[in-house]
């Protein structure tokens, strides 16, 4: 058996509602769990962008690219390792104000690439982005000081090779 | 000052039928050619149907006695003819009772649109009456759906609901119509649709595949070919017959391609897969070419993958670009539609006869004759065999009848043993398996070909399955043949039972009516057989009834189905017994 990776799966497509039920149903009639997903536009106007996160074989890669391609709305999907990828999550924590001037969150925000981007007098909101292990270590130095609340993004790739999708909507078109 | 583009666009206006929703859906089902089609009313969509009632000279509409019985009919439909099979029903339990005929054409690829109402679109996620998300119950089993909520929306959508139904590798489309966008006016125009910017129907085919084919086929000393339904939905079965008969290679067929080249064509090898003929299984193993041909290779074709056709070079011929190296890893992917690749192949292989080749299927099929072929067809014991059933329906139909089979034991005897003459005459449930179909599906094909023969053959179980659509039967008086191979069990459970679970016949023994009576009570003329003598005259008697015929046949009641590869094995580990 092959073993299993991380691959990011980007998928071009009309922008039609029901689209994300028919793409995630792929996944689920396979077993497979979907560990991240962001939907938004893409770089051509009139196209949406999909970008799941999974864990399988590269021989499943191939064969849900085969399935989600199958799907009318679908223009174009690819999948790509890490190594072929680069990617960013992004991530929000709210904390209670006191902890504000706090030694460790001081140094955090300077060394960890994070900012504040919000201060009230309850409480104060911490942003960063980066790989999902940058994301994963601020959230374990910031978890003692109480987090009112954490949200984190789907991851957002760029991949090193080229996704030709305007080439590809030239042929079709 | 009005602009050229206003007035032209006025004009256009004035042009069109200003027309409701409900209207505009039974326009466009007759721009797309449809004048048969099957359904149910409810609430969400009265609308619909009340334009039904207007239009009904152009467009008949058959009630079915169940959802689920319009999708089955719609699919026998498609099947006969290659047009597109049409169903209708309401919301909530409406569209839910379609989802096993939607799931069925979907994997068996049949060309189908449903039609479904749906509750005002201001009602919509509000749990209203008869409310359900056919949308999201949908999706896994559908080509494409789309819940429309506007009247202007109609005919785009419809107009791609059939295009992507039929094109490229068909299957089922489910359309939603939000009880508002029924009565809400619109100015209909109707242009059919050609083109979906991000659907691809067919792929273009590539001239080094194909030669890279024509390479390995020439190669070839002992070549197969296995072929399915694509052969039949391409419309190919002229080339794929000029292909083999230049390049002498013997054909097998899944259930789904029986039919596309007739029974009695000398390079027809018979069927692959489990309860398959003997050498095409065992020759799977042994040949150095296999040749598949609008195919999927299906578990229930392939057995333990393994073991499967490790020593061939394999090539697929497919439409469907996900299908390639699905199941079974190819050294040649032929994309394209196998009508224009069997084309372009042709003059690029050579004739041949690949004789000793051949005999090697015809030295099995003896063996098979033999073990098994024999007691089926001229049983020496008591118990009526299915087979000779089938045998008896030959002799009648020489060949020409539509089979529409159900699923179980007696459908692997219909497809082992029917005659086929005539491409689209085997209407079965495939992929999905289900029972219940061949009643319903039945009653689409004779409407889809009625200067044919049809003949369902169903066991007592699936019978019940689908029953009440004799209903249907008695009402628009369509003179299908019912032949129903009793033998009171669920029979193909029940030989798992009796091969692998120590005969423990759990919940397999059915207790069954009176089915004459019943019969009858639809007013469908029908006899019960129980001795061989009386078979060859029924079925003579049902062959050449003018109306619906039941005959039902108590067949043994614990017959196998064999050849048989036990579920996990190799091909070539078929077992005669």
């Amino acid at each position: 058996m092959e073993e299993d990776k991380t691959y990011t799966i980007s998928v071009y497509t009309e922008n039609n509602i029901g689209l994300l039920n028919r793409l995630s149903a792929i996944f689920l009639k396979r077993h497979i769990n979907i560990e991240s997903m962001t939907v938004s536009k893409s770089e051509i106007e009139d196209v949406h962008r999909f970008t799941f996160v999974v864990n399988i074989s590269e021989i499943q890669a191939r064969k849900i690219i085969g399935q989600i391609e199958k799907q009318i709305e679908v223009i174009r999907a690819f999948y790509h390792t890490d190594e072929e990828t680069i990617y960013q999550e992004s991530a929000l924590f709210k904390i209670s104000t006191e902890h504000l001037y706090d030694e460790v969150i001081q140094r955090k925000l300077k060394f960890r690439r994070a900012n504040i981007v919000s201060i009230t007098e309850d409480f104060f909101v911490i942003e960063t982005s980066g790989t999902k292990d940058h994301v994963d270590k601020l959230h374990d130095r910031l978890k003692p000081f109480g987090l009112l609340q954490f949200v984190r993004s789907g991851r957002l790739a760029i991949t090193r090779p080229k996704m030709a999708i305007s080439e590809v909507l030239q042929e079709i078109n | 000052m009005e602009t050229e583009t206003k007035v032209a666009s006025k004009e256009k206006r004035a042009n069109a039928l200003h027309i409701s929703g409900a209207e505009a859906v039974i326009k466009c089902l007759l721009e797309e050619g449809v004048d048969l089609l099957y359904g149910y009313p409810g609430g969400a969509i009265m609308p619909i149907y009340d334009e039904l009632y207007k239009y009904q000279d152009q467009l008949q509409h058959v009630l079915t006695r169940h959802e689920q019985g319009a999708t089955h009919s719609a699919q026998g439909f498609a099947r006969v003819t290659g047009k597109v099979g049409v169903a209708m029903a309401t919301s909530g339990p409406g569209a839910t009772n379609l989802v096993t005929g939607i799931a069925d054409a979907q994997i068996d690829s049949t060309p189908m649109v449903c039609i479904t109402g749906q509750v005002g679109k201001h009602l919509l996620g509000s749990d209203a009456f008869q409310e359900t998300d056919i949308i999201g119950i949908s999706t896994p089993v559908t080509k494409w759906n789309y819940q429309i909520t506007k009247a202007s929306e109609i005919p785009e959508v419809m107009a791609k609901a059939f295009y992507i139904a039929r094109s490229g590798r068909p299957g089922p489309v489910l359309v939603d119509i939000t009880k508002n966008a029924q009565f809400e006016m619109l100015d209909f125009e109707y242009k059919k649709c050609t083109h979906v910017r991000s659907y691809t129907p067919v792929p273009k085919v590539n001239k080094s595949q194909l030669k890279a084919a024509a390479e390995y086929i020439n190669w070839a000393k002992k070549p197969m070919i296995v072929f399915g339904q694509g052969v039949i939905l391409g419309k190919a079965e002229q080339e794929f017959k000029d292909f083999i008969e230049k390049t002498g290679i013997p054909s097998a067929w899944t259930i789904l391609g029986l039919s596309a080249l007739p029974t009695d064509h000398p390079l027809n090898v018979g069927m692959v897969g489990m309860h398959g003929n003997y050498g095409p299984n065992k020759l799977t193993n042994e040949c150095d070419v296999l040749i598949a041909i609008g195919m999927r290779f299906d578990d229930r074709v392939t057995g333990n993958l393994d073991s499967y056709a490790k020593q061939a070079k394999i090539i697929h011929f497919e439409i469907d670009p996900a299908e390639i190296d699905k199941n079974v890893k190819t050294d040649v992917a032929v994309l394209g539609d196998v009508k224009e690749t069997l084309a372009e192949i042709f003059p690029m292989v050579n004739s041949s006869s690949h004789s000793d080749w051949y005999n090697e299927f015809k030295a099995y099929d003896k063996i098979e004759y033999d073990k098994v072929i024999k007691n089926d067809l001229h049983p020496v014991k008591d118990g009526l065999t299915m087979g000779e059933v089938l045998k008896e329906i030959n002799n009648a139909s020489k060949g020409d009848a539509v089979i529409v089979s159900d699923v179980g034991q007696h459908q692997m005897i219909a497809c082992r043993y029917a005659k086929f003459n005539h491409s689209k005459s085997s209407v079965t449930s495939g992929g999905l398996g289900t029972m219940g179909f061949a009643l319903p599906a039945a009653i689409g094909a004779k409407m889809g070909v009625p200067e044919r023969e049809v003949v369902a053959i169903i066991g007592d179980g699936g019978y019940q399955m689908t029953i009440q659509e004799l209903g249907t039967i008695f009402q628009t008086k369509v003179p299908v043949k019912i032949v129903v191979l009793n033998n009171d069990f669920l029979g193909m459970v029940r030989q798992w039972q009796q091969l692998f679970f120590d005969k423990r016949y759990a919940s397999t023994e059915l207790v069954n009516p009176d089915f004459v009576t019943i019969a009858k009570g639809y007013h469908i003329k029908g006899q019960k057989v129980t001795k061989r003598e009386d078979l060859e005259s029924a079925v003579q008697e049902m062959m050449v009834s003018k109306d619906a015929y039941f005959l039902e046949v108590s067949v043994e009641k614990e017959d196998n189905v064999f050849p048989m590869i036990p579920s996990g094995a190799s091909v070539s580990d078929i077992r005669l017994s």
